[in-house]
């Protein structure tokens, strides 16, 4: 019988030669992060315990994000505490305020490689299991002791497969595949297991698509999202040698298939990411606020795919459009490209890339009552700010649309052959 | 940490981190503030309700969501004595562990518990003690899980190995 890429994982990071599900292993951490909201917490661990130097100064990395600039004296206060961390133990991976970006972002564009055993003081650290690591979320006492000690406790986790067939049609992408996904096998549907997206169909998918979908492996449960690395994943992170892959004989406890050709754009409704249904059916929603950007959909493609729709049109008169990009190289080619311009000119307002208002931290908070279409990843009550708000979770494309029309609208009719 | 007695206080499923400790406070780090917001999104004033030692009993997926450690801090704090639910997220339930808040897995106790109803737990024993004196089955978790929690958390685990007098 074979193994997962993520079982090899497990196999190679606690010096063994074969792991099974449901086994215990201590695995050697290559790369640890923590973030303005979760770091602080950890900072405050390692005071008590009395010592804070990393295990391996080259292995961590501290990043702004959350709320970027300091949006209050709280924040700037936290901001403050983990500059000076960074500098006491004169770490090189620390990014300030205009040298970052939303954390998984980042960590995709300089850290990350395929095989490595990554974990993140954040959920949606899952997100880089898109370049064939196996990345998963942890609390802060926990990465107090990843930084000390350099190793974490793991239970090998069974896999889920999803399997992707065919090819995406226009105005259709990632993000409505991971919202099937997660409507089909419902949000703990995945609880400690790794999802794995195969198929020819993921092969199709961009980088950028599959960061979207592994981003999302938690809103099932999942301990991350995992896709067996390719040339594309090579080519991206400048790697060489052939990297960790499943097995074709490697066991699943299930596999899921799902029909690309036939997706159509999808929605999740209040309050729960698996409250999934088509655009098509969810009736007239009217948006008083759409997002674009966050760890999900702030990418380069993603604000290509919003761009090229909103390109020419106004933003609805009853809608706010806020658009973020998830860091300063996606900002910075996305101004060279035009993009920023584009939702600027049709009414929109462009923020410094940074988490925004995805957890209700800032720069566009729901009032009593408010809808919002939003290309993030949570709609849980009181998510983006007030608990009588609601959040729609739906595509880049969907959203732009969305901002066009001023209600939750199809994407498809906006598609320039 | 291994024994816990209280009242219960019942749930549903999939109780999200959002409900359990909004986005907005994490900025606090003082975990007497957090507990002052524990579920303020599903019941107002959940701290000054609750009872010292009082006990969640909740369905599926408790916990689900972010990976903010600071929500199972805010219970904790507020006063909870431990959560019982058919199944935790991952990161919740290790970061419960972890801040030294017992969590226990229990296919039957959301339905044989009835609101406000006085428990006990013993996680070592591996069950719950009902009023009537019922007992109902909870999931053994390996020892060394159970050795954290006796501690009171992973901070006296990483005392132990990095405290002053170790590095002496």
């Amino acid at each position: 019988m074979g193994m997962t890429i993520s079982e090899k994982i497990f196999a190679r990071a606690s010096g063994s030669k074969r792991v099974e599900p449901g086994d215990y292993v201590v695995g050697k951490i290559d790369l640890a992060m923590i973030h303005d909201l979760t770091g602080p917490l950890m900072l405050r661990v390692l005071k008590e315990v009395g010592y804070d130097k990393p295990w391996d100064l080259e292995k961590v990395v501290v990043i702004l994000d959350h709320q970027v600039p300091a949006n209050s004296t709280v924040t700037a206060e936290l901001h403050k505490e983990l500059r000076a961390y960074a500098k006491k133990h004169g770490l090189k991976n620390y990014h300030d305020v205009g040298r970052q970006g939303v954390c998984h972002q980042l960590l995709a564009e300089k850290y990350v490689k395929p095989g490595m055993l990554v974990v993140g003081a954040d959920s949606h650290t899952c997100t880089l299991g898109a370049l064939g690591a196996f990345a998963t979320g942890i609390g802060s006492t926990e990465m107090a002791s990843v930084f000390l000690t350099g190793e974490l406790w793991f239970r090998v986790p069974e896999t889920i497969k999803c399997e992707l067939k065919g090819k995406l049609g226009k105005g259709v992408s990632a993000k409505d595949v991971i919202l099937k996904i997660i409507g089909t096998l419902g949000v703990d549907g995945a609880l400690y297991c790794a999802a794995e997206f195969a198929g020819e169909g993921v092969r199709t998918l961009s980088i950028d698509g599959r960061l979207t979908m592994c981003n999302m492996a938690i809103e099932m449960g999942g301990k991350t999202g995992i896709i067996n690395p390719d040339k594309k994943t090579l080519d991206f992170t400048g790697v060489k040698e052939a990297p960790l892959r499943s097995d074709t004989d490697a066991c699943y406890n299930k596999v899921l298939e799902v029909e690309l050709d036939k997706l159509e754009p999808q929605v999740a409704e209040p309050h729960s990411v698996d409250n999934v249904k088509p655009v098509s059916e969810a009736g007239n929603v009217l948006a008083d606020q759409v997002f674009i950007g966050s760890c999900t959909n702030g990418r380069l493609e993603d604000l290509e795919a919003a761009a090229s729709i909103i390109r020419g049109r106004k933003v609805n008169e009853g809608t706010r459009l806020i658009v973020i990009p998830a860091s300063q190289s996606i900002y910075l080619e996305a101004e060279k490209r035009g993009y920023l311009r584009t939702f600027i000119e049709a009414g929109g307002v462009v923020c410094n890339p940074n988490c925004g208002p995805c957890l209700g931290g800032h720069m566009g908070i729901l009032a009593d009552g408010e809808t919002c279409i939003s290309t993030s990843n949570r709609n849980f009550v009181g998510r983006m700010g007030s608990a009588d708000a609601k959040v729609y979770l739906a595509s880049p494309e969907t959203a732009a649309a969305t901002a066009i029309e001023g209600r939750l609208a199809d994407p498809r009719k906006y598609m320039r052959s | 940490m291994a024994q816990q007695k209280g009242k219960a206080w019942l749930f549903g499923d999939n109780i999200d981190t959002d409900v359990i400790l909004p986005g907005k406070y994490l900025v606090l780090t003082d975990p007497k503030d957090l507990a002052k917001h524990a579920l303020e999104g599903l019941v107002q004033g959940f701290s000054t309700k609750i009872s010292k030692g009082d006990i969640i009993v909740a369905g599926k997926n408790f916990g689900c969501g972010s990976s903010r450690e600071h929500a199972p801090l805010a219970l904790k704090h507020a006063g909870v004595g431990a959560v019982v639910a058919k199944s935790f997220s991952r990161i919740f339930f290790r970061n419960a562990i972890n801040i030294g808040l017992s969590v226990a897995i229990s296919k039957d106790a959301r339905e044989a518990i009835k609101e406000g109803e006085s428990i006990a737990i013993d996680l070592e024993a591996g069950f719950i003690m009902k009023e009537n004196g019922k007992r109902i089955a909870i999931e053994g978790y390996p020892e060394f899980l159970l050795e954290i929690l006796k501690d009171g958390g992973l901070l006296q685990n990483l005392k132990k190995k990095f405290g002053k007098e170790t590095r002496k």
